[in-house]
Parts: C-alpha cells; sequence; structure tokens
C-alpha cells in the first residue's frame, strides 16, 4: 500500500488521539480494511497505544480488519427488511456463495456483510452491491445479481448512490 | 462568497437572493432523499436537467434537488410549483413530456399522477394526498424550500434570521426562558426538556463547554434526525448556534452515523458555507459571539447514540457508556460542561421570530 495515501491522511492530525475513528475510517475507505501495519503506524502517528487502535477498530461495525471481496454485498438486516424476509436473502447469498456473514469467497470475488439499517425502509428489502442500492430484493434477483457479478471479473461499477 | 460581517450584510444578501430567485417562473423540485436514490433519482435528474438545457429553459425554471419528501415508497418523486403538482415514480425517459407538457404548456401528465387506493382516483397536488394531508410537518416541510447544499437557499427562505435576532436582542438567559416557556422536548425517545438542559449547562461551572447534535439515530425506522441533516443541515446549525449562545458553548459538535453518507456530505458542506460567510468561526456577523461546529462520524455502534457513550467515541474511544451520578451538562465531554441535544426543531424558532 502507497505510504503517501497514509501520510495525507494522518497529516494535520498528528497527535490527536480525539482523531482515531475518523484517520481509521478515511483509511478503510481508501484500502478497504485496516491491517496491522496500519493500525501500528495509526498508533504512533496520534499518540494511541496500539492495543487502544485495536480496541477501537473492533468495536466498531464499520471497521473491517481483514480485505473485502472484489464485490461486497451488503445486506440490510434492520427490522422492516426482517419482516420484509432479509433472512432469506441473506441464506440466499451465503449459500449461493458458500460463505459466512464478514467471510470472503476463495477466489476473493465477493464477500457478503450484513447492518441494521441503511434507511431505505419502504423500499425494503434493500441489498447494496458496492454502494448501490437495490430495492425491494428477492432471492431470486439476488441470486441473478450474483451471477451477473460472478461473470464480469472487471466490475462495471454503476454506483448511483455514492455521487 | 464573501464574510458578512454583520446583521445588515445578512439582510441585503436575502434580498438580493430573493429577487434573483422571482427571475424564475417555475421550479421543479425533486427529491435527492436515500429512498428516491434507490428508486435511481439521480438518472430523473440528470435527464431532467438534460431537457431543461435542451429546450433552453435553464434561466426560467429552477431545478431544486431536495432532502427527503417522506413518501419514499411512492419515489422518484417530483413537485412542480406554482401549482404544487406531483408527479411519482418518475422515470427519465418521462423527462422530455414532462417539460414539454407540463412545464411549456401547462398541461398535466396523468400517468404520473398518484392514484389513491382507497378512492381509486387521480390526485393533482401534493397538499390532496392523504399521507401528506394527515401529517403537521412542522420541520421536514422545510427540506422542498431548500437545495440541501446551497446555503443560498436557505438563507432566501429566511434562514439565519432567528440567529441574528437572538445575537442582537435575546440575551442567553432569556433565550433559556423562552425555550422553557415553549415547551420544546429532545428528540430522542426521553423528551427531555430542552430548556432544562440548557439552563443546568448555562449554570455549570466552567468557561469551556460543548453542544452536541446527537444524530447517531439507530433505530430502524427512525429517520428524524437523517431527514433533517440530508434536507436542511443549515436549519441544525442554526439551532446549534442559539443553543451555544444560550449556555456559552464556543464548540460543537455533529455526531452522525456513517451508515448515512449523504447526511455525513451535506453536514460537511453546510459547515463549509457557514465558515465561508462568517456564520461559524469568530465574531459571528461582527457580534462577540464564537462557535465552530466539526463533524464526527460514528462507527456503526448503536450504544452510541447514549450520551455518555457518544462523547467517548467523539474523544475517539471505545463507545461504552459510563456510570451517569454527575450530568453530561456538568461532566460531559472532556470532563467539560456538554449540551447533548437530539436535533432541535421548528418551534423553538416561533416564540423567538
Amino acid at each position: 500500500m502507497p505510504p503517501q495515501a497514509l501520510d495525507q491522511i494522518v497529516e494535520g492530525r498528528r497527535s490527536q488521539p480525539n482523531q482515531l475513528i475518523e484517520v481509521l475510517q478515511d483509511i478503510q475507505k481508501e484500502y478497504g480494511y485496516l491491517s496491522k501495519e496500519t493500525m501500528q503506524t495509526v498508533s504512533q502517528e496520534l499518540g494511541v497505544p496500539l492495543i487502544e487502535v485495536y480496541r477501537v477498530a473492533s468495536f466498531y461495525k464499520a471497521f473491517r480488519l481483514k480485505p473485502s471481496g472484489k464485490n461486497v454485498l451488503t445486506m440490510c438486516m434492520g427490522t422492516a427488511c426482517h419482516v420484509r424476509g432479509a433472512r432469506l436473502l441473506l441464506d440466499q447469498a451465503t449459500s449461493q456463495l458458500g460463505v459466512k456473514t464478514g467471510e470472503v469467497t476463495p477466489d476473493g470475488l465477493f464477500s457478503v456483510e450484513h447492518v441494521n439499517c441503511l434507511g431505505a425502509c419502504a423500499l425494503g428489502p434493500i441489498v447494496a452491491e458496492n454502494g448501490s442500492y437495490h430495492n425491494l430484493m428477492t432471492p431470486a434477483k439476488l441470486r441473478k445479481l450474483i451471477e451477473t457479478l460472478s461473470r464480469q471479473p472487471k466490475k462495471d461499477k454503476q454506483n448511483v448512490q455514492a455521487k | 462568497m464573501s464574510r458578512l460581517n454583520s446583521y445588515r450584510e445578512l439582510d441585503h444578501l436575502r434580498e438580493q437572493l430573493r429577487e434573483q430567485y422571482a427571475k424564475f417562473t417555475s421550479t421543479i423540485i425533486l427529491c435527492g432523499g436515500p429512498g428516491c436514490h434507490a428508486s435511481r433519482s439521480q438518472a430523473v435528474i440528470d435527464s431532467i436537467r438534460r431537457e431543461l438545457s435542451a429546450q433552453r429553459l435553464t434561466s426560467k425554471v429552477r431545478l431544486l434537488v431536495t432532502g427527503c419528501h417522506g413518501f419514499c415508497e411512492e419515489g422518484p418523486l417530483m413537485i412542480i410549483e406554482p401549482g404544487n403538482l406531483f408527479y411519482c415514480r418518475i422515470s427519465p425517459d418521462d423527462a422530455f413530456e414532462i417539460v414539454s407538457q407540463t412545464i411549456v404548456k401547462g398541461e398535466v401528465v396523468e400517468r404520473l399522477l398518484y392514484t389513491d387506493p382507497a378512492l381509486c382516483e387521480k390526485l393533482r397536488t401534493e397538499v390532496e394526498i392523504p399521507f401528506y394531508r394527515l401529517q403537521d410537518r412542522d420541520i421536514l416541510s422545510q427540506n422542498r424550500l431548500v437545495d440541501s447544499c446551497s446555503i443560498h437557499d436557505y438563507i432566501a427562505a429566511g434562514g439565519y434570521t432567528a440567529l441574528a435576532k437572538v445575537l442582537q436582542h435575546v440575551a442567553p438567559l432569556e433565550v433559556i426562558k423562552e425555550i422553557k416557556a415553549s415547551g420544546l422536548r429532545g428528540r430522542g425517545g426521553g423528551g427531555f426538556p430542552t430548556g432544562r438542559k440548557w439552563s443546568e449547562c448555562q449554570e455549570a461551572p466552567g468557561d469551556e463547554k460543548y453542544v452536541i447534535c446527537n444524530a447517531d439515530e439507530g433505530d430502524p425506522g427512525a429517520y428524524m434526525d437523517r431527514g433533517v441533516l440530508e434536507g436542511n443541515p443549515h436549519l441544525v446549525l442554526e439551532g446549534m448556534m442559539i443553543g451555544a449562545w444560550a449556555v456559552s458553548a464556543r464548540k460543537g459538535y455533529v455526531y452522525v452515523r456513517h451508515e448515512y453518507p449523504i447526511a455525513v456530505k451535506h453536514t460537511r458542506i453546510a459547515v463549509e458555507q457557514a465558515r465561508e460567510l462568517g456564520l461559524l468561526g469568530d465574531n459571528i456577523l461582527g457580534s462577540p459571539f464564537s462557535f465552530d461546529v466539526d463533524i464526527a462520524r460514528g462507527g456503526g455502534a448503536f450504544v452510541c447514540g447514549e450520551s455518555t457513550a457518544l462523547m467517548a467515541s467523539v474523544e475517539g474511544k471505545v463507545g461504552e457508556p459510563r456510570p451517569k451520578d454527575v450530568h453530561t451538562v456538568v461532566d460531559g465531554l472532556y470532563h467539560k460542561p456538554t449540551v447533548p441535544t437530539m436535533l432541535r426543531h421548528g418551534p423553538m424558532f416561533h416564540p423567538l421570530s
């Protein structure tokens, strides 16, 4: 990983322990996960003990300590999506890909995650694929989505949501 | 944008903006909330914009992309003013018809109207729709008046008048008295009387005090904080400023969930714009009052909605609640008096304005 990006992230926040969560958020956005080495650097730069950095990184659900797959499927498991069958979607994804939540497929193409609420309950169940929302999802639609994504390893990222 | 150094400059800017907006003959209001986003509203917004410039209407028609209107299941939504015409479930292909029929000729596109499921008839305007008719939308109705990323829209709609009024004519203790009299309460589950919280923090010893806006709503299906922060972030900032004036705080934080990327983005933009105009920073509007706001993103921990856990999280620590034998209004963020507050809302502006 290019160290200059990490430098840019901590720039202006050195020796400020209160910036820990913000720095970790930015690192995760840049690299996709928090590696042991980045946590060590953050610990030194911000003046926070490594154990505390690890504690924060493992406490908050937003942080990932392992790399994610190329395609991240985020299942909303909030109440509204739950009653509309989010569990079935999670089962569909995990059984089709043969992984548990939080894991990456052996080919590195997919990882499956779940969140508490994505905030679009009226349109649930919601599945976010690399940040782009798919509303009113069904297991059949999800199966097709996964099949389409696995056929095009170079993902054509149409990220409507991130704009 | 140049810095505003006095109350008169703010009024002058407002007049200028209003004159500018009066030149438009009609306004297309499009919802840009997450619900409509999930229904691909961005494509609709782009195609309407293209269509307006293709038909050379950009100087006559104002395109307003706003925060959430609330009726997500019918999205993408559109309101056309004047006339309060309401279109729903719009697709990008409808752009030509909407612009050439409705905007140019003033004819209604029947197909895009909302059908009342009980009466089985088409409803033309937003106010007729039962979903809206049966609600009192004190705060969220303002979402449709402003582009969420424009401080100018907020100022033109009368924004920051309450702040200017308070700084000029209302002493901190008077503000607290007004808030108490208004009966305003917190937007969290407890509904704690805001006036009481403010007066306790105002009385707490110490020079350094903080105002925190708690927008870490984790309850699924509850979007009251997100709806305001995404749609009208300046309303929140203005409320925080008035709160800071009342308790003599110089620093504030907005704690917002990272799962709401649009809310984070819009709040950031709002803070930058307010700083640029000198509405945040030192000597706001030429007064002795100084106040600044930073944004803290949550890390996806539900417990951080609790005030002491939230403060630990703002400090960059693990968000674990601690016993509140001494209230946070006395011993809060960095062990300083802190007003943790769920989002302020409308009524506070009424008794003052």
